[in-house]
């Protein structure tokens, strides 16, 4: 069951284009505010888009049709949504939530109950099935949520920051509940976290300001970013230039400022475009008088949680930890160098 | 929470004694041993029984016509809204005569309705339906304001989730909002019971004082309040004593509603 969509909500600045192959799930990757959400709200129903197209199979979801949109309404599209607060009926007991999906389509109270539990077996809740969604916390109520959602049987799966605020204990649990019932499904999920991605992911749309800028198999979108956006997400160095070509394996990138950085690239034609995305582990910062080490400006210090500091200049950062920082005293507007190591891989931007 | 000031409290106290003297002035006049001989007395007993059943079966009314009622206009938007609240809602600050007044003329022998439910052979005018009509007409608001406010409150999301598991509208409306606003309704139905309890005027214009029939507590206390006084009081007080019951009763679930 592919899903196709052009998503227009002209409103939220949202116009995203997605494919998902059946039985595969697809990240939706963006940080807060970049229209995940609407996205997702305009494939369940929830939010009412004013252009494109989605279809899943042979149905329509919405298209535009001349002046007005052709909608199908929510409740006929076989997608189901689990949204961030797991919008549970706080007046039915979890068992009861979860055997509504049959209930609604007319199965008797006992039959939906006992589909209800076999769900709530699946999806290791089923201890919880007396209880009211108010004394649930977050993980338990999401788990539940993701049961009501397969208990829908749906055609698709939309799955809204499933993480989100979530203690980490909770965050594993979902984890390893979704890796095993998302397998064959049809899933959108949205994340702003990268891991979420490789994780439960086949493949990867990244959103920015609502539009879609990089859509590929996760793996080989996150170890060759096309966007400084999509590295950023993937928390990826992230340096473009163009390939100044020296053997046919080995080359330089000549960043902006005309500094060339050594890489490995086979294949990559002079001239063309190329990048590299580093892990910030290879970028190490180094007194600024080192020969052949990459010249920068310090743009701004951001100490991280973690008790590194990452130095920010024009063309690479660094993580770089206490020792180092009272070593070499980073200061904004100063001169600054890195030094890569080892030999990065490029890769060309035209293809 | 901050201190109040002094004059604020005087005068709190001031209306708070304002608010009590009264149920004092019905203590004071009552006749404590005789009251459960004068309470068991045919007349008095005839009259609060009809009055609870009359006041139940306006509560029914209510839930079946209000609560629908309140969605519809809770559905509605801009001036259509305000206008149909506005009428909707008359009845609340009516003047009860005025109510009954409009009922006889409505359903009354000959009023608007009132031929045609006639040849049907459904009299109504002074008929214990007519009670319960007067009643209904008076407390309806209660339940419209309640299912009102309750769906205003409500952002629609749960409803819409519902839609997508595959609920049509019949299902949602009684499978997820109407339990979401339950309490609402409940306190709507309270306070529709208490209006249809304590109705006098709409009741004496439209349905007269029949005793058994029409003639409900209310109606036996204003009757009574000059030939046997102690009577009235005694009758007073029990009504004094349900109302006060009733919205203890409406103030429970509003702390469940907090918590």
């Amino acid at each position: 069951m592919n899903l196709n969509a052009i998503v227009g909500v002209s409103a939220r600045g949202v116009n995203a284009t997605l494919h998902v192959p059946g039985g595969q799930t697809l990240a939706l990757l963006g940080p807060n505010g970049s229209g995940k959400t609407t996205v997702i709200e305009a494939l369940a129903g929830l939010t009412s888009p004013d252009s494109g197209r989605a279809t899943l199979g042979d149905a329509i979801l919405f298209a535009r049709d001349g002046e007005r949109m052709q909608v199908t309404e929510p409740r006929r599209r076989g997608v189901a949504l689990v949204t961030q607060d797991a919008s549970l009926f706080p007046h039915l007991s979890v068992l009861d939530n979860v055997a509504f999906p049959a209930r609604a389509r007319g199965a008797s109270k006992s039959r939906s109950r006992a589909v209800a539990h076999d769900w709530l077996v699946r999806a290791g809740a089923e201890d919880l099935s007396a209880r009211r969604p108010r004394s649930l916390s977050g993980g338990e109520a999401r788990k539940v949520a993701v049961a009501r959602a397969l208990a829908s049987e749906p055609r698709l799966i939309l799955l809204d920051e499933p993480f989100a605020s979530l203690d980490v204990d909770a965050a594993v649990a979902l984890r390893s509940l979704l890796r095993e019932v998302l397998v064959g499904r049809t899933v959108v999920l949205s994340t702003h976290d990268g891991l979420d991605a490789i994780d439960l992911a086949t493949s990867v749309a990244v959103l920015d300001r609502g539009e879609v800028v990089e859509h590929g198999p996760t793996a080989a979108t996150f170890e060759r970013p096309r966007t400084a956006f999509t590295a950023a997400m993937a928390g990826l160095v992230w340096v473009s230039g163009v390939w100044a070509k020296v053997t046919q394996n080995d080359g330089a990138l000549v960043v902006a400022d005309g500094q060339r950085l050594e890489a490995s690239g086979p294949g990559i034609g002079a001239g063309l475009r190329a990048a590299v995305a580093l892990d910030p582990r290879c970028v190490k910062l180094v007194p600024a008088e080192t020969a052949s080490a990459i010249r920068d400006t310090v743009r701004a210090l951001e100490p991280r949680g973690d008790g590194t500091l990452r130095v920010r200049g024009s063309v690479l950062w660094a993580d770089v930890s206490i020792a180092e920082v009272a070593r070499l005293l980073p200061q904004v507007g100063a001169p600054v160098s890195f030094w890569i190591a080892p030999k990065p891989n490029a890769f060309g931007l035209n293809d | 929470m901050t201190r109040l000031p002094r004059w604020l409290i005087a005068v709190a106290i001031v209306a708070a004694a304002f608010a009590v003297l009264p149920l004092f002035g019905l203590a004071s006049r009552a006749n404590w041993s005789e009251m459960p001989s004068q309470l068991a007395s045919a007349d008095a007993r005839t009259a609060l029984w009809l009055s609870m059943r009359t006041a139940t079966a306006s509560t029914v009314l209510c839930l079946v016509l209000g609560v629908p009622l309140g969605f519809a206009v809770a559905a509605l938007r801009g001036a259509t809204r305000a206008v149909l609240r506005a009428v909707l809602l008359a009845p609340l600050v009516l003047p009860p005569v005025v109510s009954g007044l409009g009922l006889l003329y409505a359903f009354g022998r000959r009023g608007l309705l009132g031929e045609t439910l006639e040849a049907a052979g459904i009299p109504v005018a002074f008929t214990t339906a007519a009670v319960v009509l007067a009643q209904a007409f008076v407390a309806m608001p209660f339940m419209v304001i309640s299912v009102e406010a309750a769906l205003a409150a409500r952002d629609g999301r749960l409803e819409a989730i519902a839609a997508t598991l595959g609920a049509g509208r019949s299902r949602i409306f009684a499978a997820v909002t109407l339990p979401g606003i339950g309490i609402a309704v409940a306190m709507g139905a309270v306070l529709a019971f208490a209006r249809s309890l304590g109705e006098f005027g709409a009741t004496l214009t439209f349905a007269g004082s029949l005793e058994g029939v029409t003639r409900t507590a209310p109606l036996q206390i204003y009757l009574a309040r000059e030939s046997d006084p102690q009577a009235a009081v005694a009758l007073g007080l029990v009504l004094v004593a349900l109302a006060i019951v009733i919205v203890a009763a409406a103030a429970r679930p509003g702390r469940r509603v907090v918590q």
